[in-house]
């Protein structure tokens, strides 16, 4: 057993480097689960409301393909199953994948894992701690939501198969990371590779679905995320099922092994390429260097946003279908895309969703800032013939204008998808730019400013993703609405457009800009 | 004008922490200038002052004739500098990484930098984060060496590299002096800073504790004598400036203040000498009298 040496070691250190980050995943997903599991409860709370989202979700093939069937309505467990079971899979899957990622390629490419393996560790205790950590998040993820929805639900059996169903999905993923860092040199491809693995599963299933109405399509059955759907919480509780994607980790594993131990520390399987031995003409300057380190990641977002609208737009017509008959669903998305016509709020809503993606974004391109600082790397380029605002401009030009390029192609990826209006959603999409921009301002304040405390841009992105997505729904008090500038936007499609509020976001943007670069040209730099 | 730095009385604190308390550093245009000091002493916050990324909260600073600070963009087109923890863009190669350099400083020149690039061996094919300490380091200095700048600081430059590339550094450095260019030099290796510095400038806890040329410096510190005499010795022990004197036999040895080193001889001539060596103080010991003094400062403190 000399090749486990100090597994145990290993796995509490990556359990204590990960804690508060685990932690924030279970939370955040079981409060999800929750949150939907009241919201279904309040909803749907008559067998007939139920019977008929089922038989209208059964009836309606892109439905079926972004949720999967409705196999089970008999109560609030049985709805929330359906719902969460493959998607909380997936995330459950993308937290393992990110987890094993981070204790092996990661740990590699630093060079701690050198310092580490120079001990009296074994070959394979480095990999095996990296996949126990994955394996504990998920059972713990597994077991937080199967007790929330046990409890909410107020019905044990279906929601332990459900927590299973999370914690199969973070072994499977997990594993498949676990080859992935393997195959490629950089934890970044590590974590891309088996992002896309997971996106093929989605696919896949998603097909499955589309093409039969209970999960029984060899397409389902080809994506581990349809063997996880297949176990139905709730409705059979086949919890037999999860023995296929444990099998399939198995084997993961046992290839991830296998990999690792015909390779040299540091490389991979397939070598990293030699590029440019001189730099091209475009690489001069902050900003060719800017564009550089942007372009990849902008690129990655805008397909993204592609996908997501394209996702909202084809659905935009289901969903007035699927609601028609439910007077409290409706009421909800009409709150949220604050308008009567059940399309337009959805739509809406859609593009609301958007923004709070392109903030996300924006809030990154300022954090590189810090990271440049941090890491040293921006020493070298200040110290060359370039002034603070300068550098500091070229991320933040990404900051400010990277979101106006990934909402003007999501919102031409809702319309297209959705048939029709293309270039009005394409507007309504630009026009959550000043909100984007003043929260992105205000991250670049905190660097400014107070440069220990740039990470609070988080903290930002919370509280407007919270009000956006949860506020109305919960009907919180306009008060407490008000503090997201998202709030301040009119909800277009189909709301009247007010110019003020447009004005005064871009206003308080521009003032927050203004105290970002004043104070990254008169402090000290970190080093 | 003179002088490329010229800094006196330079404070500079973070939070309650003391790093620069007064540090004068005066180095003279066209000279290869030594900076030393043991680990933790305010090299880097200096150097970090010098390239305005850091402002003072005392004292007076000019670089170039210019206040780092305020004309940090112009100062930068005449300076090139080469960071002790060289940090690279992971998915650009060093190839990429020495343009990018050379041009945000105003330009480099291609032959040179296809001559560097050659000298140290360097293969400019190789993303950022697939090279060594070493090669991180050979990739700055290329950029910094291919400038045109006037001065170069360079951090611990050579802390990465093998003794060969090292060889190569100190042959560049010097012909980076003939070509009249200064360099402001920080190391830990003493054997570069006595081969390459005109003068050097020691440092502690943010002070300057010591600057002028090696042979200065050597005048303020002891050589040691080991003898082989007739009979035995008589009178050292009286001596001033006699220290850690050994009696074994007819073999003595002994450390004398380099201003007494006469007086010594005197007393040895007189037994009767069969052989002597005396070696003047190296680098090193300088060095090291300072840094023990601060272990013994540490010890005084913590009773």
């Amino acid at each position: 057993m000399n090749a486990y040496a100090g597994t145990a070691t290993l796995t509490r250190l990556a359990f204590r480097r990960d804690r508060v980050m685990i932690a924030s995943w279970v939370i955040g997903i079981t409060a999800v689960v929750l949150g939907s599991a009241k919201s279904f409860a309040s909803l749907y709370d008559t067998p007939a409301k139920r019977a008929s989202l089922a038989q209208s979700t059964n009836d309606n093939a892109s439905l079926r393909a972004f949720y999967g069937p409705v196999f089970g309505w008999d109560g609030t467990g049985a709805l929330t199953a359906w719902r969460f079971t493959v998607v909380g899979a997936a995330l459950a899957g993308l937290m393992a994948a990110f987890i094993v990622v981070r204790h092996t390629r990661d740990d590699e490419e630093t060079g701690r894992h050198e310092l580490v393996a120079a001990g009296a560790v074994g070959r394979r205790a480095p990999l095996t701690a990296a996949l126990l950590t994955a394996c504990g998040a998920g059972l713990a993820l597994g077991l937080a939501a199967a007790l929330g929805l046990a409890a909410a639900a107020q019905d044990g059996a279906g929601a332990w198969v459900f927590g299973l169903g999370l914690a199969a999905g973070a072994a499977v993923f997990g594993s498949v990371a676990a080859v992935t860092a393997q195959v490629v040199e950089t934890g970044r491809s590590a974590r891309g590779l088996a992002g896309a693995v997971l996106g093929a599963a989605f696919v896949l299933r998603a097909a499955g679905d589309a093409a039969t109405d209970d999960a029984s399509s060899p397409l389902v059955w080809a994506s581990p995320l349809g063997w996880i759907e297949n176990a139905r919480p709730y409705a059979g509780d086949r919890w037999w099922v999860l023995l296929a994607p444990l099998g399939f980790a198995a084997v993961c594993a046992v290839v991830a092994y296998t990999l690792a131990a015909r390779r040299d520390l540091g490389a991979g399987l397939v070598a990293g390429r030699p590029g440019p031995p001189v730099g091209s003409p475009a690489l001069s300057g902050p900003f060719g260097l800017a564009w550089r380190l942007h372009r990849g990641a902008l690129a990655a977002w805008a397909a993204g946003f592609v996908v997501v609208g394209g996702v909202y737009g084809g659905l935009a017509d289901s969903v007035a279908d699927l609601v028609k008959d439910n007077q409290a669903v409706t009421d909800v998305i009409t709150r949220m895309g604050g308008q009567s016509r059940i399309t337009d709020a959805w739509l809406a809503s859609a593009v609301s969703f958007l923004g709070l993606l392109a903030a996300v974004y924006a809030v990154q391109c300022v954090l590189r800032l810090r990271g440049e600082e941090t890491s040293g790397r921006a020493e070298p380029v200040l110290a060359g013939a370039v002034g603070r605002t300068r550098w500091a401009g070229s991320h933040l030009a990404f900051a400010a204008l990277g979101p106006a390029v990934l909402l003007a192609v999501g919102g031409l990826a809702i319309g297209l998808a959705h048939g029709s209006r293309a270039p009005e959603l394409a507007g309504a999409a630009l026009a959550q730019l000043p909100a984007v921009w003043t929260v992105a301002a205000a991250a670049a304040a905190l660097f400014g400013l107070a440069p220990r405390a740039t990470g609070a841009a988080w903290a930002l992105i919370a509280v407007c993703v919270a009000l956006g997505m949860l506020g109305e729904a919960i009907q919180l008090p306009q008060a407490v609405m008000n503090l997201s500038p998202f709030t301040h936007l009119p909800k277009l499609p189909g709301a009247p457009v007010e110019l003020l509020p447009y004005a005064l976001l871009t206003a308080a943007a521009a003032l927050l800009g203004a105290a970002a670069l004043t104070g990254t040209r008169r402090r000290d730099l970190a080093g | 004008m003179t002088t490329a730095i010229d800094a006196t009385g330079v404070r500079k604190t973070f939070g309650r922490t003391v790093a620069l308390d007064g540090l004068d550093l005066t180095v003279r245009e066209g000279e290869v200038h030594g900076f030393l000091g043991p680990n933790g002493a305010g090299k880097s916050t200096t150097i970090r002052v010098l390239l305005g990324l850091l402002r003072t909260d005392g004292g007076d600073v000019r670089v170039l004739g210019g206040d780092p600070w305020r004309d940090a963009v112009a100062l930068h087109r005449r300076i090139a500098y080469v960071p002790g923890d060289v940090t690279l863009w992971r998915n650009l190669t060093g190839g990429e990484v020495i343009d990018l350099l050379g041009r945000l400083r105003g330009g480099l020149d291609p032959a040179r930098r296809a001559a560097l690039v050659e000298r140290f061996e360097l293969d400019p094919t190789k993303k950022g984060r697939a090279y060594s300490k070493g090669n991180r380091q050979k990739v700055a200095l290329v950029a910094a060496l291919a400038s045109d700048a006037d001065l170069l600081i360079l951090d611990e430059p050579t802390s990465g590299l093998d003794p060969l590339m090292e060889a190569v550094f100190r042959r560049c450095v010097a012909e980076e002096r003939d070509r009249g260019r200064t360099v402001l030099l920080s190391s830990h290796i003493l054997s570069e800073v006595e081969a390459l510095c005109d003068r050097v400038s020691i440092i502690r806890q943010g002070r300057t504790v010591e600057a002028g040329t090696l042979s200065e410096l050597r005048h303020l510190t002891r050589t040691s004598v080991s003898a082989e005499l007739a009979g035995p010795p008589d009178g050292l022990a009286r001596l001033t400036g006699v220290h850690d004197l050994a009696v074994d036999g007819n073999h003595v040895r002994l450390q004398a203040d380099s201003d007494r080193i006469g007086d010594v001889l005197r007393v040895l001539v007189e037994s009767g000498v069969r052989s002597l060596t005396s070696s003047p103080p190296t680098l090193e010991e300088l060095f090291l009298r300072h840094y023990r003094d601060e272990a013994d400062d540490e010890a005084g403190a913590a009773r």
